[in-house]
């Protein structure tokens, strides 16, 4: 019998399947985050403390969210590709990185837009902020190292090997991140309790982002394996080519 | 002892360079790897010595008590030298040789003082290797084969960049060192001046490679 | 344990002999830490409150540059191909290696530390803990940057890369350092605790980075 990853191991099985649940992935990203704008706009409350701005909380938190998912799907395949060899992990990793990345860089600046209006500038150096920042930092190098390399198949396995040196030290540099910010800040934060009345909202909101972060991970994964068959057909044709060219030179 | 490979295919990034490639390399006899620009002497050498692992099939060391592992029981000898410009000749050679085989102070050096002289380097041994033309650097580099015992050799071309006379004093210790029971498998143009060496041709023609006599 | 203290003593050996590249660093840390005044402006108090963290960060910056010298030599001459066949396993190999780096730069950059900040008029009596927090915090930036040095061996623009890479991973060290500092010029317990979490870092980096570096390595190799 065998299990789900080993079924979807086969690319052009996983092509497949991806191409039937995509449409209705993508659909359901689209009602979750249209319903969960409605009640934003026209349903919820403002904040008594925030007034209309806390709605930037509806994208920001999903980003957030999303961006540790990302690091954390990165992590997995990289996990899958160096030490089960899984034919689909490299590329899942190299798909996941830059949406991952994506989703940070809109945590980073819905959670600046956001601050503005709290605090006065559109930065202020926060635990959880600046958390998401070193985050970005991964995501960049990730990305910077895998495109440095000409060889794909040696630039995706250092790729997972970062990778998971970055989830080996991400709890560390949290843990030091939030040491550094209590001895230099007694109290900011965004506030942690949220109104029920704003927390279905939110959850829908953040239903909505995931389906959106799978949809577009699964329509990544599938221009990558297309790109890599263009590859492998061109490199056929250029092999073809030169025993056609070495023969007739006999 | 042998060495023994069985159907192995190996590919570099998108590319599959051997395919199905088998054959036997007996103590005592040396397997002379031959074939066009790029047709993966290279490549197999550096499986050989596990560098790069096959995408099928196996690679086994059959010595008196069991399998060995090749990695540790091989010298490499690939395109680059191993040696340190800032380093002289006698230190290179005694970190290679403390390196790879251990052993202590006055029998390192009687090794190297011995390598030195067969590779006529012995007047150089306090100069830093830097100093010298490629082709010492080279004999340097094979010196290497001569501070350290091991019995399988793994040879990548290496007569490149030497001169006749020096090319004589390989051949001499790769004769000396077959007879003593070594293996040695080596991708090279020339013969080697070896007496009767078995051949594995790869190329392109050849889907599958055997061992065949040549005149 | 031969092969671990024979290339220990081949590295040290190289790096006296290439004195340029200690040379190169220290350099750089003087030029970079020079450069503060001037662009911050000439405020002894306040030079002095921020000289710890510049004397930091310039540090990390300095070891940066040095970094992939660590492995670059070894494999342009296919000697890190001949250890792969060594007795000694690649993982301490990596580790001989990101020790002998610690020595010969982290250690006389940390040394160097006290003298620069008399430009930032750092208060003398910080100077033990300077060089106390440095000398524990420089072993895991010789170690983690050994990562960032194995995973970049072959790429394009590698310097640049490996500061990208690696930076990052300075973050904690770079915060404990930091705060044991400010806990030692105030006088307070707080330096205990920092120091000890800065110490825990770099022993976990160095048990742990050489197998992250080592297997970059092999990777490279196929």
């Amino acid at each position: 019998m065998q299990s789900l990853t080993q079924r979807l191991a086969n690319p052009t099985r996983f092509m497949e399947l991806s191409r039937t649940v995509l449409p209705w992935v993508a659909a359901g990203a689209a009602l979750f985050i249209a319903t969960a704008m409605y009640l934003v706009f026209f349903v919820a409350p403002p904040d008594y403390q925030q007034g209309e701005t806390v709605k930037i909380m509806y994208i920001h938190v999903p980003s957030a969210w999303l961006a540790m998912m990302g690091y954390s799907i990165v992590a997995i395949s990289s996990f899958g590709l160096l030490v089960f060899r899984h034919p689909l992990a490299d590329v899942s990793a190299k798909a996941a990185a830059p949406i991952g990345a994506a989703f940070t860089l809109a945590a980073l600046i819905t959670g600046s837009l956001w601050g503005k209006p709290m605090w006065g500038t559109y930065w202020v150096w926060d635990a959880r902020l600046t958390s998401m920042l070193i985050l970005f930092f991964l995501y960049l190098g990730l990305i910077a190292l895998r495109s440095s390399l000409e060889d794909e198949s040696l630039a995706g396995k250092l790729t997972a090997v970062l990778a998971l040196v970055g989830v080996a030290i991400l709890p560390v540099i949290k843990f030091s991140v939030d040491w550094w910010n209590t001895l230099h800040q007694p109290s900011t934060g965004f506030t942690s309790t949220v109104d029920p009345s704003m927390r279905t909202p939110l959850l829908i909101a953040a239903v909505g982002f995931t389906l959106l972060f799978v949809a577009l991970h699964l329509k990544a994964m599938q221009t990558e394996i297309v790109r890599r068959r263009v590859k492998t057909m061109r490199l056929a044709q250029v092999e073809r080519d030169e025993r056609l060219f070495s023969a007739g030179a006999e | 002892m042998l060495l023994h490979a069985d159907t192995l295919s190996v590919a570099r990034g998108p590319r599959t360079v051997l395919s199905d490639v088998s054959f036997t390399a007996k103590a005592g006899e040396a397997l002379l790897v031959v074939g066009p620009n790029g047709a993966g002497k290279t490549t197999l050498i550096r499986t050989i010595a596990g560098f790069i692992a096959p995408a099928a099939g196996s690679i086994t060391l059959k010595g008196d008590d069991g399998d060995r592992d090749i990695t540790e029981q091989c010298h490499y000898v690939g395109h680059l030298t191993g040696v340190k410009a800032n380093l002289s000749a006698a230190e290179n050679l005694a970190f290679w040789a403390t390196y790879l085989d251990g052993g202590d102070g006055s029998a390192i050096r009687d090794r190297v003082d011995e390598a030195l002289l067969h590779f006529g380097l012995s007047a150089l041994a306090d100069y830093p290797a830097g100093l010298m033309s490629a082709g010492q650097k080279r004999r340097l580099g094979l010196a290497r084969l001569s501070v350290a015992t091991r019995p399988v050799w793994l040879l990548d071309e290496p007569t490149v960049s030497l001169d006749a006379a020096s090319t004589e004093l390989l051949s001499g210790l790769i004769r000396r060192h077959l007879a003593g029971g070594g293996l040695v498998i080596a991708a090279t143009h020339l013969p080697l001046g070896l007496e009767d060496p078995a051949y594995l041709r790869l190329g392109r023609t050849a889907g599958h490679a055997a061992p065949e006599a040549k005149p | 344990m031969s092969g671990f203290l024979s290339l220990l003593k081949r590295d040290l050996t190289l790096a006296v002999r290439e004195g340029a590249a200690l040379g190169t660093a220290l350099g750089f840390y003087l030029v970079v830490v020079a450069m503060l005044p001037l662009g911050l402006g000439p405020d002894l108090k306040l030079l002095s409150r921020i000289a710890p963290g510049i004397l930091w960060i310039a540090l990390l910056l300095a070891a940066l540059l040095s970094l992939p010298r660590l492995l670059e030599a070894d494999h342009e001459d296919g000697s890190l191909e001949v250890m792969a066949t060594a007795p000694l396993p690649l993982e301490l190999a990596v580790a001989a290696k990101a020790l002998a780096h610690w020595i010969s730069t982290g250690i006389p950059l940390a040394l160097a530390a006290p003298v620069l900040g008399l430009m930032l008029n750092l208060d003398i009596a910080l100077a033990p803990a300077l060089i106390a927090t440095m000398l524990a915090g420089t072993p895991a930036i010789s170690f983690l940057g050994s990562i960032g040095a194995a995973l970049t061996l072959k790429a394009r623009r590698g310097g640049l890369l490996i500061a990208l890479l690696v930076l990052p991973l300075y973050i904690p060290t770079l915060i404990f350092g930091i705060s044991a500092l400010g806990f030692a010029g105030l006088g307070q317990d707080g330096f205990a605790a920092s120091f000890l979490i800065l110490s825990a870092i770099s022993v976990a980096s160095v048990a742990a980075a050489p197998i992250a570096a080592a297997a970059a390595l092999r990777l490279q190799m196929s």
